[in-house]
């Protein structure tokens, strides 16, 4: 071996560990994340869903609500043109037992606001996370007259403090996104974080579509309530102990 | 005196509506810019009642907008002679209406300014997007049909022109019961019922306002309607009239029929206020069964009752719309079967609605932007119903 090519080796071992120690970082941190790269779409594979154990959720309790507004910069108020993607219900039925539980949008398999939406805006993403797309929603409130949740908002009012993941704008429809920015990221949605973090725990979240999944295991176990399952839309959150 | 004698006063006349007309129209798109500004914060619509006074005014105009082209399609496509004078009136008061229902449908929109996204982007499972195309195709077909009827060398083509507006009209007002029979979780909605209703309430409705029309046309070139005439539309009108509150009576049994959906029409009929008030008071009363006075009745029965049921008819079905649209919404949706519900949202709780002054102005507007293209329609144009014309009894006697 001549002088040269050992010179050339030495220099491609050092290129090569360079190399190595530039892209080992973001490698491991990828590893780690097991986020979704933005160049890569949707997985039909994946059907994200919810799980919500009534039994777990207390009624004097709204941190996942307080979760939702500050992740995705809501305003808090709670009037009757104000947004809000999550909110709690308090039941009371006939014999006067009452129960509480998060309500917001369903991320339907067969979404009526999709159906209904004149431009496509509201729309359904590969892994059964329904969106609207600022960009094309006009602003007619069709998909609020469909959906049979309520979970819908319109935004009525000038828009500030918005958070740089979560794009809002004055005269959209809107509605909980599952937290699709943080799904991304391979981050649980907020409100499950919230909840987990009282200690109640009555919010589960993860891919229905995973037989090995915590979710799909208790949904497969024990005996869960789609809301107006009357109306056969498949939601991707289901109630227990309703 | 005759209308060549002073054709100076006419002229003034004319440009003294048309001003009016402009101006409130222009209002209309005041109070729209005025909402789109401050968003509709400034309306008195919400996150639970999301079409108002806007959507009772847009969906007047466009349901009246095929009701009126009824007159032609009676002269065209079945051959009724004395229909088939008004024919050209009742293209132009078509268009007039759908225009003015569209302008309010669009302003009121969360995003007027993206309209071109509406027209770009279809998705076909919506009956707003097929309404895009109704009402654009509607425009077209009718705009042929006035020229086929209007162009002396185009006369051979009004018969089928004439057909084809007639099929379109119905598939439009199909289109339009659809936008309210297709949402699967109202009680007040999601039944094929209210497509053949929407057909038999665009008849009396675009009726009502053909015989407000041209009875203020008549008025103004003071000639007299033909009394057999007059009591064949009045006849009509009152068909009509009967016809929409037999579907408004089966549509509301049918639903008290069902337990389910017993508490939403108690709501609707006996005690939700303002509601059952328009029910019965404005519409079963005041906007049907008064107008079928004034149509048969022998005393009452003329041109001015004629006049006067029309305008009743026109009052009547705003009532109803009011009712349908936003008493629909006002009811809580039932989300929890069997239980009651409450939250900070409006679950299980009636909610109010008081419509807001932009919303009325912007619905006015609609009927200004009508009105002006049916002011400046016939004033340029001959749309005058060409029949027997007889100068009325007081001016043929100054004559």
């Amino acid at each position: 071996m001549s002088d040269v090519d050992r010179g050339r080796r030495q220099i491609l071992a050092w290129g090569a560990a360079m190399a190595g120690v530039t892209l080992a970082p973001g490698v491991t941190l990828f590893d780690l994340a097991h986020g979704r790269p933005p160049s890569e779409p949707a997985s039909p594979k994946v059907r994200w869903g919810m799980l919500v154990d009534v039994n777990r959720c207390a009624s004097d309790c709204d941190a996942c609500v307080v979760a939702c507004d500050k992740e995705n910069g809501l305003p808090g108020e709670k009037t009757p043109t104000s947004a809000q993607w999550i909110r709690k219900v308090e039941l009371k039925d006939m014999r006067g037992q009452t129960k509480s539980l998060p309500m917001m949008c369903q991320h339907c398999a067969d979404p009526p606001c999709v159906d209904v939406c004149p431009t496509g805006a509201s729309f359904k993403r590969a892994d059964g996370i329904v969106l609207v797309d600022r960009h094309t929603c006009i602003g007619c409130r069709y998909c609020m007259m469909a959906c049979p949740y309520k979970a819908r908002s319109f935004v009525h009012e000038p828009v500030t403090g918005q958070r740089p993941d979560v794009p809002r704008g004055k005269g959209c429809v809107e509605s909980c996104t599952l937290c699709v920015h943080r799904i991304d990221r391979d981050q649980i949605p907020a409100c499950v974080e919230a909840c987990a973090a009282t200690g109640h725990k009555a919010l589960l979240f993860g891919n229905l579509n995973d037989p090995a999944s915590e979710i799909a295991q208790r949904v497969a176990s024990y005996r869960t309530t789609a809301i107006r399952a009357d109306l056969r839309l498949d939601p991707g959150v289901r109630y227990q102990g309703l | 005196m005759s209308r060549e004698s002073s054709p100076l006063p006419e002229a003034r006349w004319f440009w003294a509506l048309a001003a009016a007309g402009a101006l409130v129209a222009l209002a209309g798109f005041g109070a729209a810019h005025y909402m789109e500004e401050h968003g509709h914060i400034v309306t008195g619509m919400n996150n639970q009642i999301v079409w108002g006074m806007p959507h009772v005014f847009a969906i007047f105009m466009i349901v009246a907008a095929s009701g009126v082209l009824n007159v032609a399609s009676i002269g065209s496509v079945f051959g009724q002679a004395a229909y088939k004078v008004r024919a050209p009136l009742s293209g132009l008061l078509c268009l007039a209406l759908l225009a003015g229902g569209l302008f309010v449908l669009m302003l009121d929109l969360g995003r007027p300014e993206r309209i071109i996204v509406a027209a770009t982007h279809y998705n076909f499972t919506s009956v707003f997007a097929w309404n895009v195309f109704l009402y654009s195709g509607m425009f077209a077909i009718v705009a042929v049909y006035l020229w086929s009827l209007m162009e002396r060398r185009m006369n051979a083509w009004s018969k089928p022109a004439g057909f084809a507006a007639f099929a379109w009209r119905i598939i439009l007002t199909t289109g339009t019961g659809s936008i309210f029979a297709f949402l699967v979780a109202r009680q007040a909605y999601g039944t094929a019922l209210l497509i053949p209703l929407f057909i038999v309430m665009s008849f009396a409705w675009g009726l009502a306002a053909f015989l407000i029309v041209q009875a203020t046309m008549f008025a103004w070139n003071r000639l007299a309607l033909p009394p057999d005439i007059q009591r064949r539309m009045g006849n009509l009108l009152g068909l009509f009239v009967v016809s929409v509150l037999f579907l408004v009576a089966v549509l509301h049994m049918v639903n008290a029929y069902f337990a389910k959906n017993l508490a939403f029409e108690r709501f609707l009929l006996v005690d939700g206020g303002v509601y059952p008030v328009l029910f019965w008071g404005g519409y079963v009363v005041a906007g049907s069964l008064v107008p079928l006075v004034f149509l048969w009745h022998p005393r009452l029965a003329g041109p001015r009752g004629l006049v006067v049921a029309s305008l009743l008819v026109v009052a009547g079905a705003f009532a109803l719309l009011y009712l349908f649209i936003i008493g629909g919404q006002a009811y809580p949706l039932d989300i929890f079967p069997g239980y009651a519900t409450r939250s900070t949202f409006g679950d299980g709780a009636f909610q109010a609605y008081v419509p807001s002054l932009p919303e009325l102005v912007l619905g006015g507007g609609g009927l200004a932007v009508a009105f002006l293209i049916t002011v400046v329609g016939v004033r340029v144009l001959r749309f005058l119903p060409q029949d027997d014309l007889r100068p009325a009894p007081a001016a043929a006697g100054a004559k």
